[in-house]
């Protein structure tokens, strides 16, 4: 099974520890993949915001040079790890193929600088190769560690099944949550799984966009959550780094450490946790729960 | 066999063309005047005219006047849709004394001008449509209608209210009814309900007296516990096959003691019930409700100890006694039916409120749908009437949820037309018997019926809140004290134009109603075709509206469409009307489109034979020919399609005729 | 919004645009603005219509009755945050979000936006950082958004740079792909 990989410019900066888990994680499970070469900006939706048809053809030039990848074959298979870059990819196609006149508009344009565009690519996320492809038999079979006794609300955010639902449910998906019952953890019943943390708002508009992570927290913490796992850089840093700020707004500290739902899967693996960017957490997981992973998950719960 | 000149005498046939305005329907886009000069060019044409209403009694007198003063020997009139006029043009030609069959009516209008854009389009294919239907009508023949005798006597499918009224009706007539219904009881959805809007009459007060005279009549046979698995023959002469399932308890011999259900092995009820939606229990021996016609009861042979394992000590067999009424062995048993017309009165289901997981229904368990909530309401549900949630409290706050599973194209986009009432109506009945606080939270009251708007308004009267706002979720996550612990509906008030969330114990969701799971099946047992979203399709939504396209076959009720009981119970009795009109016939008449074999061309290959869906085809092994037995054939078509030496033709379609009016629809076409 | 005592809530037919309707019915995800029952389902789910100055489904009856002025100067379509909650559960099948970004285009192409309010910036800022160097370098997008809309803010959030940086989860490097040139070009022919 090998993939081409689409990092997304968060990779580069904030959400560096997402692609080095996933790197790690995906060694650790002998998948191959590469990193399209000279890959360009998605779009997201700050790009739509000013120029759509602009905004399609940036996400599909990704799109044609991975099918110059693929070289001749019919289709490849790219991952895009961060939410807003996997549906900036998607949206890109869907439209090519909804709204003809953009996409003769995008395809000529491509050729015009030699690079030939059948939009064939299938854009995947790392949930979905996981479980669709890979497997919770293979992954259940790395597992070292048993991740016994930890609490994991799982964090979709809302990209990934919205408004496409291409790999899982759109309204109550399950993926993540059946994946780390896969190593291990145990899942918390949280309704705000897909529940916007807010996304760039959180930046511009603090006082309103932080009230939304606030509250995915502060319910994930109610319900028993040990830990957050997440699935996109922006997720991640919203609900972690702003953790601090949102003390000062709302006056309440909640103290809650937030993952990548692959650093999970590395620590149960039993990768070292530098490879998994573990250091880079504003808030480290407390040493009673890593502590449990390396021992294999046989204490009781402290 | 045809041939134009076969029913001429030699002379060349004399066609007349008369266009139809149809008011501004098809002149407003067709140039007819243009179109009647082209038709005056074409062969044989020996008149053509035009005329505003061709189907009014001065353009019949018209088309009969030009008959005779033209010694017109065909006939072709372009105005509607065939099955709109087609019958009246046939009679014009009868009384101006041309064989009926030696016409063809071309539409011009549903296939032209009210599809088409553009008016030179439209013309031009009007011309195209009429130069060749003058082509086929060269090589029609007189043909006469088939006459067969009506039987009595009706198969009514589905034994709900509809069903129920319907076989009611006929029967007083002194008709023969064979009422089939599928569930161990007649009654259908109405017989779960508690009250029924606007009036709050108990729904069971006003349906038993109906169910009990149904059991009672000499003229209606109850076939329930059974499925209709065969239709066969066609108007006024069908076939039957009615499937009994196996109850286990033998109708005949049982006299409604339940002394069985009380001798079983298992003194407490412990099984889901069905009737109740699982929120009630019964034994593995059990009748649905209290007032099941038949009152016979059943066994379920997935939770009866005797079925599973063998080895029960038969309470329910020593209880019956010497009335050796249960019997374990029984198997499916077919009943045959022969009757002259039948009533489709299959209902509806409920919408499956978890494919709406926002709404919670089957992840919070105080969230209930409708039909639910009506079992828990009823004297004779699980709760003997008391309003408890699963918890076994009372709740103090109510939400309704209004369309759900309606007016959405995720789900269905139709209207249920019943939700608003029964809303209001479960709104009512919470208040009264639970004092609690009821919101409804709905899109648009619609409340359209008698008494229906004065009903809304006594709600309003009695303090229930409405808040006008699709509700967006229900969730069990709190953001003050008092939604701790309740569920709590989130919505946009959208009359005050802000969200507001509103904490309850209890959520109700309005479900719409569906097409029953296998409607798709039942369309295809008894030839009817459905509407967009699955409804059975009538015939004509306004002037046919209990007919369907198979002569002979009816609809009551809500398999037609969402339907409130004022209206499926007018339904059902105007389908009972149409039936008696057919079955009071001694003759009736059919359309001569059946098929013929011509022996000259047969070479005995039985191609036919096998494909014909009525056996009306058998083999000749003397003469090694197909043969065609005329009364049992309906005219599909297939043998005449699937021949490969031309020897079975239809009537109506010859091979002639279709190559002839293609011909002519594609001369002069690049 | 706060009433204002006295202040006039009328609307004369001569202050609308009666075709703004069609026009953003004719932009990708406006095909189905004349659908809306007005049931209010996406405001009901949306995050973030608590803060926004017309709810999306009042936004919609402001588009089909012509109210191009104040739907363009909203604050509602920079608060929505993409998360397509609406779209999923509108009973109609309007796009509401591709809605929301046909309408930022529109605000932005008539300048009608607000101006200091970050996000139209941040959006303008992205687009052209991306149009020039192919990505984004979000330590160095964010202190532009930040110096065009609130320098203070800046300041203010200097910790939280810090810690990301010394976390390693950013950087002041200027990301750019190789080939910028066919970029632009691509770019160019399109639209």
């Amino acid at each position: 099974m090998d993939y081409l990989y689409y990092p997304g410019c968060s990779s580069k900066g904030n959400g560096i520890a997402y692609e080095e888990s996933l790197k790690a994680v995906f060694d650790a499970l002998d998948v191959r993949m590469d990193e399209l070469p000279d890959w360009n900006c998605c779009g997201a939706t700050s790009y739509m915001s000013v120029d759509e048809w602009k905004a399609v053809a940036l996400a599909a030039r990704n799109l044609g040079l991975a099918e110059r990848q693929a070289d001749g074959k019919d289709g490849v298979d790219m991952i895009a790890a961060c939410s807003a870059c996997y549906l900036g990819l998607i949206r890109a196609q869907r439209y090519i193929t909804d709204y003809p006149e953009l996409g003769k508009q995008v395809t000529a344009g491509l050729e015009a600088v030699g690079i030939s565009f059948k939009n064939r690519v299938r854009i995947r996320h790392p949930l979905d190769v996981l479980m669709n492809d890979i497997g919770t038999e293979r992954i259940a079979s790395r597992v070292k560690h048993k991740l016994a006794g930890m609490k994991v609300a799982c964090y979709y955010g809302c990209q990934i099944v919205r408004p496409y639902a291409t790999f899982d449910d759109q309204q109550s998906p399950v993926m993540m949550d059946r994946l780390m019952a896969a190593i291990g953890a145990e899942t918390v019943n949280w309704p705000l799984k897909t529940r916007c943390c807010g996304g760039s708002l959180s930046g511009t508009v603090p006082e309103t966009g932080l009230r939304l992570s606030f509250i995915l927290l502060k319910e994930a913490k109610k319900r028993g959550a040990d830990v957050v796992a997440t699935a996109c850089p922006l997720c991640q840093f919203n609900l972690e780094c702003n953790q601090g700020e949102m003390r000062r707004l709302f006056g309440e500290s909640l103290d809650l450490p937030v993952v990548y739902f692959t650093q999970l899967m590395g620590l149960a693996f039993g990768l070292p946790s530098r490879a998994l960017g573990i250091q880079r957490l504003f808030i480290p997981l407390p040493a009673h729960l890593l502590s449990r992973v390396q021992e294999g998950g046989r204490n009781v719960r402290v | 066999m045809s041939g134009f000149n076969s029913s001429t005498n030699g002379h060349p046939p004399r066609i007349g063309v008369f266009i139809c305005h149809c008011g501004t329907n098809i002149a407003g886009k067709v140039n007819v005047p243009e179109v009647v000069e082209f038709a005056r060019t074409l062969p044989f044409v020996a008149v053509a005219k035009e005329y505003k209403y061709m189907c009014s009694d001065p353009g019949q007198e018209m088309i009969k006047h030009d008959i005779q003063q033209y010694g017109l020997t065909r006939l072709l009139v372009a105005a509607c849709s065939p099955h709109i006029h087609e019958e009246t043009f046939r009679k014009v030609a009868s009384e101006a004394s041309i064989n009926p069959f030696l016409f063809q009516m071309v539409n011009i209008r549903e296939l032209v001008s009210w599809v088409t854009e553009d008016g030179h389009e439209a013309t031009e294919k009007a011309k195209a449509m009429i130069r060749a239907a003058a082509k086929r009508v060269l090589f029609h023949d007189e043909l006469e209608p088939k006459k067969y005798p009506v039987k009595p006597g009706v198969v009514v499918v589905g034994g709900g209210i509809a069903g129920i009224h319907a076989a009611l009706v006929m029967a007083d007539a002194g008709e023969r009814v064979y009422l089939v219904e599928r569930e161990p009881s007649i009654g259908g959805h109405m017989a779960m309900f508690d009250k029924t809007f606007p009036t709050l009459d108990c729904a069971a007060c006003i349906l038993t007296p109906k169910m009990t005279t149904v059991r009672r009549h000499p003229n209606i046979t109850v076939l329930s516990y059974s499925e209709v698995v065969e239709v066969s023959g066609f108007v006024g002469n069908f076939k039957v096959k009615v499937k009994k399932k196996p109850r286990y308890v033998v109708e005949e011999k049982c006299v409604g003691c339940y002394e069985c259900i009380e001798a079983c092995v298992f003194k407490e009820p412990r099984f889901p019930n069905e009737f109740d939606l699982g929120l009630g229990k019964r034994k593995p021996i059990y009748v649905p409700f209290p007032q099941a016609v038949p009152p016979v009861p059943m066994i379920d042979p997935e939770t009866c100890i005797q079925f599973r394992t063998g080895k029960c000590p038969k309470g329910c067999v020593n209880a019956c006694g010497d009335r050796d009424g249960i019997d374990f062995d029984q198997k499916d048993e077919i009943v045959e039916l022969e009757v002259g017309g039948i009533i489709v009165a299959t209902g509806f289901d409920t919408f499956d409120a978890s494919r709406l997981p926002y709404y919670g229904y089957g992840i919070y368990p105080n969230v209930y749908t409708g039909l639910e909530v009506e079992r828990l309401l009823n004297a004779s549900g699980p709760t003997g009437g008391e309003v408890l949630l699963r918890n076994g409290q009372k709740p103090q706050s109510v939400g309704i949820i209004h369309c759900v599973g309606s007016r959405d194209e995720n789900t269905n986009r139709w209207c249920s037309r019943v939700c608003c009432m029964y809303s209001l109506k479960l709104a009512h009945l919470m208040k009264e018997r639970t004092g609690a606080e009821v919101y409804n939270f709905y899109i648009d009251i619609r409340a359209p019926g008698k008494g229906y708007e004065e009903f809304y308004d006594r709600l309003l009267q009695e303090g229930v809140h409405f808040i006008r706002g699709k509700v967006a979720e229900v969730s069990d996550w709190a953001m003050t004290p008092d939604e701790e612990n309740r569920l709590v509906i989130r919505v946009e008030d959208t009359l005050i134009g802000m969200v507001r969330r509103i904490p309850v114990d209890m959520v109700i969701l309005s479900v719409g109603l569906e097409p029953q799971r296998d409607a798709q099946e039942v369309t295809k047992l008894f030839n009817i075709s459905c509407s967009t979203g699955n409804w059975f399709m009538e015939r004509h939504p306004k002037l046919a509206p209990v007919s369907t396209m198979s002569a002979g076959i009816y609809l009551a009720g809500a398999c037609q469409g969402p339907k409130d009981i004022p209206d499926t119970v007018a339904q059902a009795g105007a389908a009972a009307a149409e039936v008696l009109a057919l079955t009071h016939k001694s003759v009736i008449e059919v359309e001569p489109n059946t098929a013929f074999i011509d022996e000259r061309y047969c070479s005995g290959c039985q191609i036919c034979v096998g494909l014909c869906p009525y056996s009306a085809i058998y083999y000749d092994e003397e003469k090694k020919v197909a043969v065609l037995n005329e009364p049992l054939c309906l005219g599909c078509g297939v043998c005449a399609a699937a021949c490969p030496s031309g020897a079975a033709q239809q009537h109506l379609f010859q091979d002639e005729q279709l190559y002839a009016e293609i011909e002519g629809a594609l001369v002069g076409v690049g | 919004m706060v009433q204002q005592p006295h202040q006039r809530r009328i609307k004369y037919q001569a202050e609308l645009d009666s075709d703004f309707g069609r026009q953003i019915a004719a932009m990708p995800g406006g095909e189905k603005v004349y659908s809306c029952i007005q049931c209010g389902a996406c405001s009901g789910i949306c995050p973030m219509s608590i803060y926004m100055d017309y709810s999306p489904r009042r936004i919609i009856a402001m588009i089909r009755a012509g109210m191009k002025n104040d739907a363009l100067r909203s604050q509602t379509v920079w608060l929505c945050a993409s998360c397509y909650a609406c779209s999923v559960i509108c009973p109609r099948q309007i796009k509401i979000t591709d809605l929301m970004y046909a309408l930022k285009q529109r605000a932005i192409q008539e300048g009608a936006y607000p101006k200091r309010f970050p996000i139209p910036v941040l959006a303008r800022e992205f687009f052209q950082t991306v149009q020039r160097d192919g990505r984004t370098s979000e330590g160095r997008l964010i202190a532009r958004v930040y110096l065009r809309t609130n320098p203070w803010r800046l300041l203010k959030q200097a910790s939280l740079g810090y810690r990301l940086l010394r976390h390693g989860r950013m950087s002041m490097r200027r990301e750019s792909i190789r080939s910028r040139e066919e970029l632009q070009t691509l770019l160019r022919s399109v639209g």
